[in-house]
């Protein structure tokens, strides 16, 4: 990559010279400079195949003599350019110096019209009941490039609809304009290749092969990858418009990957989660279970109000028996790596106000070597680098455990991490105060003094380190429920109440600005200023650590995973 | 400012008695008693309602009985007071009308907000909302004045239809089954 940013070539598009790498994919280069070449089957992230013909233009190159090799120059002594005869495809061509493009010729008008046409002539006129109507290719480019008006009057084609290709994808065969993306995202990327056309000619049809069907656990990257409304996401299926809509860009919180993700709401209310591309990280795809993580911002046990002792309480009440609770005895913490960097920050603050040992668990589950890694938390690396952690956690809290059998522990202040299933007994629990603050019920809140309920991803805004040690924003995607406040304003709301002095709730600009003078590998970064793609932390710190991460897609572990050791629970 | 000086002559003999003018506004009474009666007797009598009138918005069904709206928001989008507001939902294998596969699972318009502008009924591409000759609304509550899809099919009724969209496509469907050309 390096090389062909450095290596640039002029090209020139319509009389102007745009200076672009040498060797990069045409379509990629025109879109560089600001010039839509329309295509459907061409992805960035796939190989070529060149079918649907929609981004043909007419290139040349500057003419020379096949003989001498000399530059045969026109009457006014610039070089003539010769043009190609016919049109040519532009995704399978790269830049190279000298190339000349029309891209708004009569000759290149005319084949988008002829192109679209043949995909108009079978294409249903389903877009008032068509999921992807707002954001189909197909829309668009019969808007720009399109003819306006049909001059076809026989019966369009049929074929099946409503296909059940795999548990989370519909097809709708009609609408195919059989551009074979999905059929080379299952060969290419998932090499899970369950997909292909049968029939021939006009009766061309998408298809799982015999036997199989898609259910690869990346099966909804087709639903996005499809130019058309061919495959739909049976989730999503006919539940909202995509032009209500709202985009917001954050992470996915399934495990340490740091996938990017674009959340789509409408009026506080979440639709979907889509990939969001970040060559450094996902690419554009996302694994499927991680788009269905927003079911829980509407869970049956969400916790939504402040309880102390089993009661409802006003949150003044909530941490003024915090602090009483706090100084009844020696405190300890179970942070998360749930919790974003400035959470994490301002657990650090608490726990030099009222000292007591921090402590982790480490969430440990399968990975699949691409996307979702073997750690199940999104920021445990954040923990490591706002000084909670000094070393990786265990699976479970059997110190913690001991420490409270001993009476060393009175209260236990909790981040959202369940400590039954982290191996302490209910019995035990309830010896100890514990102080609760999680999104949801579990077993420990049954136990819990007092309850603070939290946001979910979706409704605050911070950062997450990954397992790159890629420093990623998430941003608030819809309001969280009445009178909830996020993690970082409670922190900050105990810490005051315990010393006594007045709140102010901390924005996260601020909580960077110390933390970058306190952190060492934090050092000038600012939160306004943090890239959509991530900022790479400086790792070497934590080079020796035995994370449990295996290779994937965009990751390469530094030191020995300790694969062998992990328990899942 | 330029000063127009205003002609106020004074006023002659006949002026003066004001008998002119109140004569000739009996005139215009007697006049208007002799001619055909225009006043309606409302509620009892109606106007008639001309067909271009743009009344109460309603969702209307095809000849068959299939309700047209498939619930594709577009006049959720284009309501400029936001008056109107759908519940998207689908259409079950076992319905008749399975092969449209989308109606509105409820169809909100809130007559508070609504503006009888037309915008709905212009937008609509399968020809399922239209203003008709409903112009008067009152209600008790304003929840009863938020129109749902079962009283604005009642309100609606049936219109005749002029593509038979999903009818035809249907029958291409079953032709195809049969074995036919598709």
């Amino acid at each position: 990559m390096a090389d062909s940013e450095t290596n640039l070539v002029t090209i020139n598009i319509d009389g102007n010279e745009h200076s672009v790498p040498n060797g990069m994919n045409l379509v990629d280069a025109c879109e560089s400079v600001g010039v839509e070449i329309p295509h459907y089957c061409y992805h960035p992230k796939l190989s070529v195949a060149g079918n649907c013909r929609m981004c043909l233009v007419e290139m040349g190159m500057p003419m020379r003599d096949r003989a001498t090799g000399e530059p045969v120059l026109d009457d006014d002594g610039v070089q003539k350019i010769g043009w190609m005869p016919k049109p040519a495809i532009a995704c399978a061509s790269k830049t190279m110096p000298g190339l000349h493009l029309k891209t708004k010729s009569d000759l290149t008008k005319e084949c988008r019209e002829g192109v679209m046409e043949f995909l108009l002539v079978n294409h249903p006129l389903d877009c008032p009941i068509c999921d992807q109507a707002g954001e189909c290719r197909l829309q668009e480019f019969a808007t720009d490039y399109g003819r306006g008006f049909s001059r076809y009057v026989e019966e369009k084609n049929v074929k099946p609809k409503r296909t059940k290709l795999g548990p989370r994808v519909t097809l709708d065969d009609e609408r195919c304009i059989l551009c074979s993306r999905c059929v080379r995202f299952c060969d290419e990327i998932d090499e899970n290749p369950v997909l292909g056309f049968t029939e021939r000619g006009s009766y061309n049809t998408l298809t799982c092969f015999p036997g199989t069907q898609l259910d690869s656990n990346y099966s909804l990257n087709t639903v996005d990858l499809c130019p058309v409304g061919a495959l739909t996401s049976t989730d999503f299926r006919f539940k909202m418009r995509v032009w209500f809509l709202k985009p917001t860009p954050s992470i996915c919180t399934e495990s340490s990957a740091g996938v990017n993700t674009e959340v789509w709401s409408r009026e506080g209310v979440i639709y979907r989660i889509t990939p969001r591309r970040n060559d450094l990280v996902n690419d554009t795809w996302m694994a499927d279970t991680g788009r269905a993580l927003y079911h829980q911002v509407e869970a049956e046990n969400r916790m939504k109000s402040f309880r102390v002792d089993g009661n409802r309480a006003s949150i003044g009440e909530a941490t003024q028996r915090v602090r009483e609770l706090m100084s009844v005895g020696p405190v300890a913490y179970v942070g998360s790596g749930q919790m974003s960097v400035e959470e994490q920050w301002m657990l650090r603050k608490l726990a030099e106000v009222e000292p007591g040992a921090v402590h982790f668990v480490y969430h440990q589950g399968e990975g699949d070597d691409r996307l979702i890694s073997k750690d199940k938390t999104p920021n445990l690396r954040g923990g490591l680098l706002t000084g909670l952690l000094k070393t990786l956690p265990e699976t479970h809290l059997h110190a913690l455990r001991d420490q409270l059998e001993k009476g060393e522990v009175k209260t236990i202040v909790c981040f959202g991490e369940d400590l039954v299933k982290a191996g302490i007994g209910p019995d035990l629990l309830k010896k100890a105060n514990i102080i609760y603050l999680g999104s949801h019920r579990n077993d420990t809140t049954d136990i819990a003094r007092v309850l603070i309920p939290t946001l979910t991803v979706f409704e605050r805004s911070g950062s997450f380190v990954n397992q790159q040690f890629r420093l990623q924003k998430f941003a608030q995607c819809v309001p969280g429920p009445a009178g909830l406040l996020p993690t970082t304003a409670l922190l900050a709301r105990i810490i005051s109440e315990i010393k006594g002095d007045a709140y102010t709730a901390p924005s996260n600009p601020m909580l960077w600005r110390e933390m970058g003078l306190a952190i060492e590998q934090f050092a000038g970064v600012e939160f306004a200023k943090i890239p959509a793609t991530g900022l790479e932390l400086d790792s070497s710190a934590f080079a020796q650590l035995p994370f449990v991460e295996e290779k994937g897609w965009h990751y390469e572990p530094a030191a020995e995973p300790a694969g062998a050791e992990s328990s899942a629970h | 400012m330029a000063v127009k000086v205003v002609d106020r002559s004074p006023l002659n003999f006949w002026e003066k008695t004001y008998m002119p003018q109140v004569l000739g506004g009996l005139k215009i009474t007697l006049d208007n008693m002799l001619r055909p009666k225009v006043t309606l007797q409302y509620p009892e009598e109606r106007p008639t309602i001309p067909d271009n009138y743009r009344g109460v918005p309603t969702l209307v069904r095809d000849p068959n009985g299939r309700e047209k709206c498939v619930s594709c928001q577009l006049c959720e989008f284009v309501c400029p007071p936001k008056a109107i507001r759908i519940t998207p939902g689908d259409i079950d294998d076992s319905d008749e009308n399975a092969h449209v596969e989308k109606r509105p699972k409820d169809f909100e318009i809130n007559m508070l907000r609504c503006i009888y502008c037309g915008m709905c009924q212009e937008v609509c591409p399968e020809e399922a909302i239209f203003l008709q000759d409903i112009y008067s609304v009152s209600g008790y509550s304003r929840e009863e004045l938020v129109y749902h899809k079962a009283k604005l099919y009642e309100l609606g009724g049936t219109l005749p239809d002029q593509h038979y969209k999903w009818d035809r496509k249907k029958e291409a469907e079953e032709k195809v089954a049969a074995g036919g050309h598709h």
